[in-house]
């Protein structure tokens, strides 16, 4: 039992100190339990881009890619519904596709890279149910316009670009994935020439 | 505003005066040595298996197909999934490691002794629940180690007359060990003897601070207040709850609380023993063989069955008893009376003075005899049990229940040296 | 009475180690998992002449080729002969019941193999091969007796049989057994041959564990932290304890 009198300032120092290398040795040992809740090895494979050949696509058809457990579009639009897509703007709620529901080389009239090719998340923005592909008979939701998409969950509507009606209880416009061409023929899903 | 809330907190759960009397004004003597270290340790490890099994159990398949593929998924898919495994893994070892030192400590001093049969109880039912937390852990990676090491172990359960084979058949639930084992050893490792073990760890510490640490002297630090041993200057320098000194009626001496003396100093072995732990984890996940075994990194097959087939280290000692024994029951019996006697040590010994600083130098070879038996035995558990092997479990076997035997007859009248009235 | 305690004990611990050797002479793997060319070199021979019968089901070809250095374009295009994604596991396309008809025992998948088996051993059996026309595939194994997996490198090492040489023992001549040599028919020279499976072997250890250096390298920054935390828990230990001593 000595008596010299107790140091306080190095027994702060060393109490101080020891605690926050010990804190800090506490947070590096969440590292693990934190960092093992990320996508895992497999759950990124799940998830990768995937490519879909579009050679024999046919004007006005539509097929369904699976990408990230979500169905994904790709339709051939011919000139037609393109040129509809002008026609209909004052019903739409985002016609200009303000709201960020798109890679900025989509935030155009036809929300896509080829003015053909359209490809989106098939995932209504409302309640998540898989709108329905009107191609012809449209103009009995939307009167004048022939062809888009009605979701027959709570009934709402999107035009050939994805683009939301006004009052329906969607509030934006259909999600495009981030895509790219690697030729003419085959489409990469869920990547881009700024992700690669 | 603050002060009102905590004593209106207090008031309802006095939380502040139950941290004083577990821990700030907890009096501890002031003797304790590195010995004192694998308590708090296991304390350490038993959360971190708690943490690490949890997170395993978020990617672990619990079933005959996708157990093995799950565990693999976890140590190359999954983030960090590897370290939490190893962690896992090396944490069920080193868990051993420290209760086992942790109860070599108390025969050493003498902590079983009265008034602390029941916080020995406790101990070793603790001790058990680990064994059998343990083994049904180890079948869950469902490889050929885990597989066929349940097999021998739950054949042992076979051995016992008349029921034998319907009780194997019931912990199966089923005629080979199958996907409905591995469920329920599923459910009772990771919720089952979780509980029970947390629930059991809770009471040996109560039962502990209500009789109060022993020591390396195993002299008693709480003294009847009558003036016949005084206190010191140093004594008065701290106070302690006034629970331990019953109202006046004792007077405590060289004691310190135990916070912040013993915390610190407990820090210095948590930090001794991590720099232990992670140079496993990191460099020895395997254990030469004896953490995970070789043949456990191939799946679960029923219809191969591996070269050798031997428990994991810390069964051994145990397994090395059973083999000894040529009648297959007898040695059941003989390796669970190995652990009975173990329990029963605060009646087998029948001496007063609890340290064997202070007792006959019998005891101490007597000592040495038990943990050169335990480890030798630990040894021949890996072994085949074919030739000296057998003749050596035989002896060894016989050595470890010597120990309780001669202890039992020399604690009666044993020439101990005299006691100090103070820590020394 | 402990001395005999005691030499027992020695005696437990050396026929402990004699138990625990294995029964044939296991040579030493020249490995390194930090050598990136060997391992290449592994993975390609594993592709090639292992995956025809062997799968590695747990390994994906993307984390081969991410470890390994080899850029995905690369892989793709020179090792990944199965598997339709980058992410798929090294697997065949043989079918189990097919296999046990061929070999008698499906081959076992080698993910793990090297920590099973150690990769000392793969290196002696790989290299213990010899000709023996009893045998199904007309080779036998010194390593694996029986064995019922044919000289699939017998391309690159030649045919091997067991070498004898007349030799005078004991003022009489015998036949004395010389080890393992072959008829020179392989591509590699003995040395190559040794090196390639070797690189082999390297690429079964690092599959078998493909978190090891990660490991390692964390494990030197980690213990690092934690001597620098045992020093400051031992000089606050000793600050406070001057209360007491």
């Amino acid at each position: 039992m000595s008596n010299a009198p107790v140091d306080h300032g190095r027994r702060r120092f060393l109490t101080i100190a020891t605690s926050v290398v010990g804190g800090v040795g506490a947070v590096g040992a969440a590292v693990p339990f934190v960092a093992s809740w990320m996508p895992s090895e497999k759950a990124k494979q799940a998830g990768a881009a995937v490519s879909a050949d579009i050679s024999k696509l046919e004007p006005g058809q539509l097929i369904r890619v699976e990408w990230r457990g979500k169905p994904v579009w790709i339709v051939k639009r011919p000139q037609a519904m393109l040129d509809e897509l002008a026609t209909h703007e004052d019903k739409l709620r985002d016609p200009a596709s303000e709201v960020e529901q798109q890679p900025a080389y989509a935030q155009n009239r036809h929300r896509s890279k080829k003015p053909e090719i359209f490809v989106a998340v098939g995932i209504c923005t409302h309640l998540g149910c898989s709108p329905t592909y009107i191609a012809n008979d449209f103009a009995a939701q939307v009167e004048g316009v022939t062809s888009g998409f009605f979701c027959p969950c709570h009934g709402s509507k999107f035009d050939m670009a994805g683009r939301v009606f006004q009052s329906v209880p969607a509030p934006k416009n259909l999600q495009i994935p981030p895509y790219m061409f690697i030729d003419d023929n085959t489409i990469v899903i869920g990547e881009d020439e700024g992700t690669v | 505003m603050f002060k009102n809330l905590m004593s209106w907190i207090e008031y309802r759960l006095p939380f502040m005066d139950k941290m004083n009397l577990h821990v700030m004004q907890y009096p501890a003597p002031k003797n304790f040595n590195f010995w004192y270290f694998f308590g708090s340790l296991a304390m350490l490890v038993l959360v971190n298996q708690i943490l690490t099994g949890i997170w395993l159990t978020m990617n672990y398949v619990p079933s005959a197909e996708g157990a093995f593929a799950s565990v693999e998924y976890i140590m190359r898919d999954v983030d960090y999934g590897w370290l939490l495994r190893y962690m896992h893994s090396t944490g069920a070892s080193a868990f051993f490691v420290v209760v086992y030192l942790h109860m070599l400590r108390g025969m050493m001093y003498g902590s079983y002794q009265k008034p602390r049969e029941l916080l020995w109880i406790f101990g070793m039912l603790i001790f058990l629940v680990l064994m059998a937390e343990a083994f049904m852990g180890y079948l869950l990676p469902w490889g050929q180690m885990s597989f066929w090491g349940a097999q021998v172990i739950i054949g042992i359960f076979g051995t016992i007359p008349f029921v034998g084979e319907d009780l194997t058949l019931w912990i199966r639930g089923d005629y080979v060990i199958s996907g409905a084992t591995l469920n329920r050893f599923f459910a009772l490792h990771v919720i089952a003897l979780p509980l029970v073990l947390v629930i059991l760890v809770f009471l040996h510490i109560m039962a502990l601070h209500e009789v109060g640490s022993n020591n390396p002297d195993g002299i008693d630090i709480k003294k009847d207040n009558d003036g016949s041993v005084a206190q010191t200057e140093a004594d008065k320098k701290f106070t302690f709850h006034q629970y331990f000194t019953r109202g006046g009626k004792k007077v405590i001496v060289d004691a310190i609380p135990f916070h912040p003396y013993y915390t610190v100093k407990d820090l210095v072995g948590v930090a001794g023993f991590l720099l232990i732990f992670a140079w496993v984890i990191f460099f020895f996940p395997e254990g030469g063989g004896y953490f995970l075994e070789p043949p456990n990194f191939e799946p679960a097959n029923a219809l191969k069955t591996p070269a050798h087939i031997a428990p994991v280290w810390y069964f051994t000692p145990f397994y090395a008893i059973l083999r000894a024994i040529p009648h297959p029951f007898m040695g059941a019996v003989a390796m669970f009376a190995a652990i009975l006697a173990l329990a029963l040590l605060p009646w087998l010994d029948r001496g007063k003075v609890r340290s064997m600083r202070y007792r006959s130098g019998l005891h101490t070879a007597n000592l040495i005899n038990f943990c050169i038996s335990f480890v030798a035995l630990g040894v021949l558990g890996v072994l085949p049990a074919e030739g000296v092997y057998t003749l050596m479990a035989q002896i060894f076997s016989f050595t470890y229940f010597g120990f309780f035997i001669l202890l039992w007859f020399y604690s009666k009248n044993e020439k101990t040296k005299p006691l100090p009235v103070r820590l020394t | 009475m402990m001395k005999n305690l005691f030499s027992v004990i020695a005696l437990v611990a050396s026929s402990w180690a004699m138990a625990a050797g294995p029964a044939v002479h296991l040579d030493k793997a020249p490995i390194d998992l930090m050598d990136k060319a060997s391992l290449q070199h592994g993975a390609k021979l594993f592709q090639n002449y292992c995956l025809g019968c062997h799968q590695m089901q747990y390994q994906r070809y993307s984390r081969t080729f991410r470890d390994l250095d080899i850029p995905e374009d690369v892989g793709v295009e020179n090792l990944m002969f199965t598997g339709k994604k980058v992410g798929d596991h090294i697997k065949n396309n043989m079918a189990t019941k097919d296999a046990e008809k061929w070999f008698g025992a499906a081959p076992p998948d080698l993910t793990n193999v090297a920590r099973v088996r150690g990769p000392d051993w793969l290196y002696t059996y790989l290299r213990s091969f010899y000709a023996d026309p009893a045998r199904p595939f007309g080779v036998n194994n010194d390593v694996f007796p029986m064995v019922g997996m044919p000289h699939v490198l017998q391309e690159l090492q030649g045919m091997p049989y067991k070498a004898y040489e007349t030799r005078l023992v004991d003022g009489e001549s015998k036949q004395v057994y010389v080890g393992i040599k072959t008829d020179g028919t392989g591509e590699l020279s003995a040395e190559e041959y040794d090196r390639a499976v070797a690189d082999l072997v390297n690429y079964l250890e690092y599959v078998g564990e493909p978190t090891k250096l990660e490991s390692r390298a964390l494990g030197i920054k980690v213990m690092v932290f934690l001597l620098i935390f045992f020093v400051l828990a031992y000089l606050l230990k000793k600050e406070y304890w001057k209360d007491v001593h």
